[in-house]
């Protein structure tokens, strides 16, 4: 008999016009994973890699050992992150779509992400993000009129008009320069946690890619590099099932969990409740325990849904069924905490609407204050010279001589707006 | 002073900077405990200890990326790239995020890495151990590109290089390790004792990056040229009794406008050589930029002696690399060019 190969093509359960279906998805009950100690040996703890720790279950209450027993006022707090998170991308893609920014990449459905993370970390920890965690910046302090200086490229711009929109960075705040392309910061996550263990400090460092991105070359580089080297550091994959159009199958999710990439390597991996922000920041502060006291890499996927389109440029309706994001059974980070927090006794749904009023206000000040520094049309615009600065730390003089002739050019043709034509 | 070949130069160089600058880690395949297949990092993991000279796994992409993290974090690492011919994987890491993380992060985050790699031929290494891929980085923003000719500038240069906040490629023409080579295989090999250049200071100096060096003055052609084919100019210009000015470029970015120009203006005639293949290779930069600079003194049209436009061959070695045949037919073909 003749042998036959088969090519087999990943197919998504549900493309549009079909029924949204979740059953690749396998799912915990909240609370049914064990919390092991954190010198636990990797071969003990695979399950962790292939259940999915949960905290919040279906009537919103916290459950089970990795309950972090957090204070209900930090939980409203974290709440209100989430939900400035949120406010904030909602304006921005209103701006992007009034034509007033050139782009905008939202979070939606991801924030428990950025704020349960960034809470389980240290200030000095240093975060190599992804382009969707502006929530980290928010958390660690930056102004969101800064965030909105940059995304106009205007005279208060922290990149000086050099980034697409959202490409942040801040060096006071330990977060890293976000790249735009894909998968690179986590091999150099690595090598900043792999310095802070030749310094003798205990800062770890924590990096984010998608699932699409785990393809990537850097991907496996970084895991090896944090395996052989035991680098103080946490690996995020944040599964929220789309590459753009591509489902999470495509980039190898269909037969094993993302978290259990690391376990060849002797990682442990968490996959966790990305719409659970009690499991999110338990998982990473056990993570980071473990590699502040020298236990080494975790490997985290988040298991979340990526509710908008991919960018302003994307269309998700092309690809996925319209009501998908309703029907993930994981839910919304912000309704989930929500609900919790009511059947707490500790919110309501009037201080709630109450919140999205401020949290709007707040959004429409920092906008109006914004752009005060300039705008994409209106003045004051940036010198494009400055595009010449940062280029070396001692530069050749060839790039003095291009900044004049550029310069020359620029100033003959009468249009004073700088260059921004 | 002490008498080193450009491996002990290099070795040198590292272990001078190491031993100022705790910061100083290396990290590459086979530099820790072997002290690299060339033996440039012999005795540092011994000296300098294992957190400071680390074995690395093969994952070119891997090390120069954990490399950025560490120059994020304060360090100044040197990475080994153990072939230039296996740079590729890294050069993602590379181009968009060492050369530019300072630019597009307004100088908030920068970090200072050097990536030695052996470069070029005559060692009959084949297509994926002779390449000399200088100009794909000069060609980038934000890295600079060194390549010394012979141990002293070698020590000096790498030193320099690695005190740099900027990202630095630092080739190394692994033909000329033990001792220079005029581009003639029948002859027996020469030890660097025998040069000028092989006389290192043991201590720390520099040679400043961006600075070419006349290594022969003449009057009748200039040759502009680096690594390897500086000591094969040389020797062609020597057989055949011409009077050339030989430039060893050293630093091809940034490039040494000044002293090349002026030396061309002088001589009327200019001649590019490289080991590199020629179409779109760093010798058509060097060609823009004198004629531009020295277009009404120039009395030839500008040649250029380059590898092949094929890749590297095993077997015809000799007759795909510029040695002191081609080069002494290309110094007479300018040299009767009216």
């Amino acid at each position: 008999m003749a042998y036959k190969s088969r090519l087999h093509i990943p197919r998504a359960a549900a493309r549009p016009g079909e029924k949204p279906d979740f059953s690749y998805l396998q799912l915990s009950p909240a609370g049914a994973l064990d919390k092991p100690s954190i010198d636990a040996r990797t071969q003990d703890i695979e399950y962790l890699s292939t259940g999915l720790v949960r905290v919040l279950d279906e009537d919103h209450e916290a459950k089970g050992p990795w309950h972090p027993n957090l204070d209900l006022d930090k939980l409203q707090v974290a709440l209100r992150w989430m939900m400035l998170n949120r406010t904030f991308d909602q304006r921005m893609w209103q701006i992007q779509r009034q034509g007033r920014i050139s782009f905008y990449m939202e979070a939606r459905g991801e924030e428990a992400v950025s704020i349960g993370q960034g809470m389980a970390l240290r200030a000095g920890d240093m975060c190599f993000p992804s382009y969707r965690n502006q929530g980290l910046y928010m958390y660690r302090g930056v102004k969101l009129v800064d965030m909105m200086c940059q995304c106009l490229s205007n005279t208060r711009d922290m990149c000086k008009g050099r980034q697409l929109p959202i490409m942040y960075h801040t060096k006071s705040g330990n977060i890293f320069s976000i790249s735009g392309n894909l998968g690179t910061q986590y091999p150099q996550a690595v090598g900043w946690a792999m310095a802070s263990a030749i310094k003798g400090e205990d800062h770890i460092a924590a990096s984010w890619v998608g699932d699409g991105s785990t393809a990537e070359a850097d991907f496996h580089y970084a895991l090896t590099f944090a395996a052989v080297y035991q680098a103080p550091v946490i690996l995020n994959v944040v599964n929220n099932q789309w590459a753009i159009s591509t489902f999470q199958g495509t980039a190898g999710g269909e037969r094993r969990p993302f978290a259990a990439r690391g376990l060849g390597l002797g990682i442990p991996g968490i996959r966790v409740d990305g719409n659970d922000l009690l499991a999110v920041y338990s998982v990473t502060l056990w993570a980071a325990d473990r590699a502040r006291r020298g236990g080494g890499p975790t490997l985290i996927e988040l298991v979340t849904y990526r509710a908008g389109a991919h960018s302003t440029s994307d269309d998700p309706s092309k690809y996925r069924p319209k009501d998908d994001a309703a029907a993930f059974p994981l839910g919304d980070p912000i309704e989930r905490l929500k609900q919790h927090l009511i059947a707490e006794g500790h919110w309501s749904e009037a201080k709630h609407a109450a919140l999205e009023e401020e949290l709007k206000s707040e959004v429409t000040a920092a906008w109006k204050e914004a752009q005060k520094y300039g705008t994409m049309t209106e003045g004051p615009f940036l010198d494009p010279a400055t595009m010449f600065d940062d280029v070396y730390a001692d530069p050749p003089l060839r790039l003095e001589s291009q900044r004049r002739r550029m310069q020359e050019i620029w100033s003959n043709n009468g249009n004073g707006n700088g260059g921004g034509s | 002073m002490a008498q080193m070949n450009m491996i002990e130069a290099i070795r040198s160089a590292h272990d001078v900077v190491m031993d100022r600058d705790p910061n100083v880690v290396v990290i590459g395949e086979d530099v820790g405990f072997f002290g690299g297949v060339f033996r440039c990092t012999d005795g540092l993991q011994r000296k300098y200890g294992q957190h400071r000279v680390i074995d690395a796994p093969i994952a070119e992409g891997g090390i120069i990326g954990a490399a950025i993290g560490m120059g994020v974090n304060g360090l100044r690492p040197v990475a080994e790239i153990q072939f230039a011919d296996y740079i590729y994987p890294g050069f993602d890491q590379i181009a968009s995020e060492l050369a530019r993380l300072r630019h597009r992060s307004c100088g908030e985050f920068f970090s200072p890495v050097t990536i030695r790699t052996p470069c070029g031929g005559g060692i009959r290494g084949g297509q994926t151990h002779s390449q000399s891929p200088e100009a794909i980085f000069t060609h980038v923003s934000g890295i600079k590109v060194v390549m010394p000719s012979n141990p002293y500038d070698a020590k000096g240069l790498l030193i320099a290089s690695i005190e740099s906040d900027d990202p630095i490629i630092f080739f190394e023409p692994k033909r000329i390790y033990n001792g220079p080579f005029d581009g003639d295989p029948e002859k027996p090999a020469v030890p660097w004792s025998s040069h000028p250049k092989g006389e290192v200071p043991e201590g720390y100096y520099t040679v400043p990056i961006g600075e070419a060096e006349i290594v022969a003055a003449g009057d009748e052609i200039t040759v502009v040229t680096y690594g390897t084919l500086v000591h094969v100019a040389q020797a062609a210009a020597i057989a055949l009794g011409v009077d050339a000015e030989v430039i060893d470029v050293r630093s091809m970015s940034p490039l040494d406008v000044k002293t090349i120009a002026t030396s061309v203006n002088k001589t009327g005639r200019c001649l590019i050589a490289h080991e590199a293949t020629r179409f779109g290779g760093y010798g058509a930069e060097l060609a823009a930029t004198i004629q531009k600079e020295c277009f009404y003194h120039l009395e030839a049209p500008i040649g250029r002696v380059a590898g092949w436009d094929t890749p590297y061959p095993h077997a015809f070695e000799w007759q795909y690399f510029p040695g002191k045949k081609r080069m002494m037919a290309g110094i007479r073909r300018v040299l009767e060019a009216e």
